[in-house]
């Protein structure tokens, strides 16, 4: 941890900045949501009734997107670390540009999967389809807000606000969109599992 | 214990600035000390102190609806040939030809629960006590984020605006009760409640939770975080343990509940069929099929269980407090207290489905949930061995905080021993959906954690207010209350044995059931003396606000840390350096001592004559 992210040793805490904890901790709160939804899924799906349809294969593209979207944020961080303010913002940017490609294509894949006929609702859905909106859509969601985050750590990098001694919002950020990331595998993963 | 104790002493932490913690470039504004303007102070505060009373009387206007809609249904259930005329001008429509109309009968019972459970005895009794006690408790200058602790209260506002509003709807407030169980829920066709008012509770709740992961988020971290020096975990008082750990049920299983509610939600509105399968309304087929209404009620009760100790678990730990305080004791097995206060809150997680032993679940798995339900017992009889050991040869000063701690152990007990016997699946399929587990729960849950919440007013006030609340006062209350309840809730198990059903409207259908008619009269009347009793703690309370007896600094001669900030509360809590601490909070009646109580600020080089053999090497 680079020392402008740690706390005034005085302190007997956890040397983790405040934010950064209660960024964990709503972490853990978007996790539980997964967690509720993906175990639903496992004991509805045991009641039979389930109908089985094969996942587009196009999320393994949009995996690969936000897995590269992952790298770039990492780069953007390890740049600011080197006070290399440039290509911050190059990283940042193209962690923007990957995130929203990342978006695009999950709207995609759901334009796919109506044309395969897997609704999210209506007479003809079937909670197999209708769950797979709900994970695909609540992640989507969080991303949304992971792409605000992005956008004002990105005005802070134009502003001089990031740099070695000031990493505390783009360490964040940088948690966040890791996390998502990860969110992301693990349902994709749990998807093809699953399925 | 205290083998880490910092070498530096007094103003180690306040010599930093006030707010201290953090990073100097990127807050640099935070807590400098301006004129605040009249929203910032009054409306929109960030001070944690200001918080913590707004949720405090936010809930006691919920709680006056609570009870109010209680009483409603408790005039219906004790005189159901009465006539409801007199109602008309209050309840309008609902009053059908001087009797009250079923569906709202319903009405009133969902919105008792989910006002009593979520607004009253959750934001009302943690986000009160652990917004208050955990910054001055544990020597911080406020919360880790005070504007998101700011935000918590207005979302918990703008939950309460929906949910009251709710009240006043052409098709009535949500009906399904306050578990929501779908398709009862889902299907306006099936319950007028189930229309605009259940959307508004949906929205509601999704505020409420929110409200309540911004709260939660900040109590852990703050506690985490902000300790002053020389507060070990090791040396928190009991009320920030619990206050700590429900924060973490919180945001463990709020999470949950919200998932389920927008599964619901789009089942409601979207035409999804995640709860609903096969179901005939008025002689006509739904399209929805492939749900399961089972389903939901994992996911509900996922958070359901865990919220019982969210309720009680702030109780637990005031109550602990003020025994130790006002019985001049140290609290009995502190660790011990501790302990089984983490063990209450995993296996909460663990227990869920013992709701659920008649929804067909498969015997086995219901006997392991069985098994670990009653594990339960175990922690909660340690808790209350050491509450009653810690009073027994006792120097006990029956202030009015201590009469409600001790009725709070009594009631404990008492709903907790029927909670043995409904965690036995046998026996719960039995008695599933009477008023035993009415009484039940509402002696160990409701009645109990409404305890530790008087008890908490009652005993920190001064802190609050700077004024003391009338003693006399707070005995009649406190008699007029432990009284009522338990003539309110024994007779209950009595009248669920006999099989009477929950939410029935009436039973005069059922001839079995008339010989128990008195017995249900006498429950009402019970039940509405105990409400209207409990005017005589809001007049205390707000009475007090202006005109009770002027406090002291530390009136109670407690050791905590609260009782060392200024009677005129202050911006930062303490106006100079925050004090270290140097012992655990609980030196009560120590031998030697020239006080029966050591403060956690008092340095063991002062206590000579008192030190044990360990201590002398820290003096």
């Amino acid at each position: 941890m680079h020392p402008s992210e740690a706390l005034n040793t005085k302190q007997p805490a956890t040397g983790i900045h405040p934010a950064r904890f209660l960024l964990m901790l709503m972490m853990v709160s978007v996790f539980m949501i997964f967690a509720a939804y993906t175990s639903a899924y496992i004991v509805r799906r045991n009641e039979g009734n389930w109908l089985e349809f094969t996942l587009p294969a196009g999320f393994l593209y949009t995996t690969l997107v936000i897995a590269l979207s992952s790298a770039t944020m990492q780069w953007a961080w390890l740049a600011a670390r080197k006070d290399n303010l440039a290509q911050v913002r190059i990283a940042l940017v193209a962690t923007l540009v990957l995130g929203l490609a990342f978006l695009v294509g999950q709207w995609l894949m759901w334009n796919q999967l109506v044309s395969q006929r897997i609704f999210f609702a209506g007479t003809d859905a079937n909670p197999s389809g209708s769950f797979l909106y709900v994970l695909t859509g609540v992640h989507g969601f969080h991303l949304i807000t992971g792409l605000i985050f992005l956008a004002i750590v990105l005005r802070k990098s134009f502003h001089y606000q990031v740099h070695s001694r000031q990493m505390l919002s783009i360490g964040n950020v940088t948690i966040y969109w890791h996390f998502l990331g990860a969110l992301w595998l693990y349902l994709y993963l749990f998807l093809l599992l699953n399925h | 214990m205290a083998a880490n104790l910092p070498t530096q002493v007094q103003g180690g932490i306040g010599a930093t600035q006030p707010g201290v913690q953090h990073d100097e470039h990127a807050h640099h504004d935070e807590h400098e000390h301006h004129e605040q303007g009249f929203l910032s102070k009054y409306v929109f505060s960030t001070d944690h102190k200001y918080i913590a009373k707004q949720f405090l009387i936010t809930g006691i206007f919920w709680a006056i609806i609570g009870g109010t809609l209680s009483s409603l249904f408790r005039l219906q259930l004790g005189w159901p040939d009465a006539t409801m005329e007199w109602l008309k001008p209050f309840l309008g429509k609902w009053i059908e030809a001087g009797k009250l109309n079923p569906e709202f009968y319903l009405a009133l019972v969902t919105m008792h629960g989910t006002i009593m459970v979520f607004f009253v005895l959750t934001a009302g009794l943690s986000g009160t006590f652990s917004n208050f006690l955990i910054p001055l408790q544990i020597g911080a200058r406020d919360m880790a984020s005070g504007f998101m602790n700011m935000l918590s209260y207005w979302f918990f506002f703008a939950s309460s605006v929906v949910m009251f509003s709710s009240l006043f709807i052409e098709t009535g407030p949500a009906a399904a009760g306050w578990t929501i169980y779908p398709p009862l829920s889902a299907l306006p066709q099936a319950i007028s409640g189930s229309g605009a008012g259940q959307t508004l509770w949906l929205v509601s709740m999704a505020l409420f939770i929110v409200s309540q992961l911004l709260g939660g988020v900040n109590y852990i971290t703050t506690v985490i975080n902000l300790r002053t020096q020389g507060m070990s975990m090791s040396k928190l008082p009991l009320t920030i343990w619990s206050f700590f750990l429900t924060a973490i049920l919180g945001l463990l299983s709020f999470p949950v509940l919200f998932s389920a509610a927008l599964l619901l939600i789009f089942d409601r509105s979207f035409g999804t069929s995640f709860f609903l399968s096969d179901i005939y309304i008025a002689g006509q087929a739904l399209p929805n099929t492939g749900g399961s209404p089972i389903l939901f009620q994992h996911l509900f009760w996922f958070l359901g269980h865990p919220e019982v100790y969210i309720v009680i678990m702030p109780a637990m730990g005031m109550v602990s407090e003020i025994l130790a305080t006002n019985a001049r004791k140290p609290i009995f097995g502190y660790r011990a207290m501790i302990g089984s206060l983490l063990g209450i809150s995993l296996l909460s997680f663990i227990v869920w489905a013992h709701h659920m032993f008649v929804t067909g679940m498969n015997p086995f798995l219901g006997s392991v949930f069985m098994f670990l339900t009653l594990i339960i017992a175990v922690p909660s009889a340690v808790k209350t061995f050491n509450w009653l050991a810690t009073l027994w040869r006792g120097n006990i000063r029956f202030t009015t905080a201590m009469l409600f701690s001790i009725g709070f152990v009594s009631l404990f007990i008492a709903g907790g021993l029927t909670g043995i016997v409904l965690g036995n699946a046998a026996l719960d399929i039995q008695m599933h959906n009477t008023y035993f587990v009415v009484a039940h729960f509402h002696l160990v849950m409701g009645s109990s954690a409404f305890f530790g919440l008087w008890a908490g007013v009652y005993h920190w006030f001064p802190k609050m207010f700077g004024r003391m609340m009338d003693e006399k006062l707070g005995y009649i209350h406190f008699w007029l209350t432990f009284i009522g309840v338990y003539l309110v809730f024994l007779p209950m198990h009595y009248v669920g044995i006999a099989g009477f059903p929950r939410r029935y409207y009436a039973w005069t259908g059922f001839d079995t059931f008339s010989q128990f008619a008195d017995l249900n009269k006498f429950i009402s009347i019970a039940a509405i003396i105990a409400f209207v009793g409990q005017f005589i703690f809001i007049f205390n309370f707000f009475y007090s606000i202006f005109r009770g007896r002027r406090a002291t600094e530390n009136p109670w001669n407690s050791t905590t840390l609260e009782w060392t900030t200024p009677v005129e509360p202050v911006h930062g809590n303490w106006p100079g350096a925050i004090p270290a601490v140097h012992r655990w909070p609980y030196d009560y009646s120590k031998p030697g001592a020239a006080e029966d109580f050591i403060p956690q600020t008092v340095p063991y080089s002062q206590t000579q004559s008192s030190n044990l053999p360990y201590e002398r090497e820290m003096e």
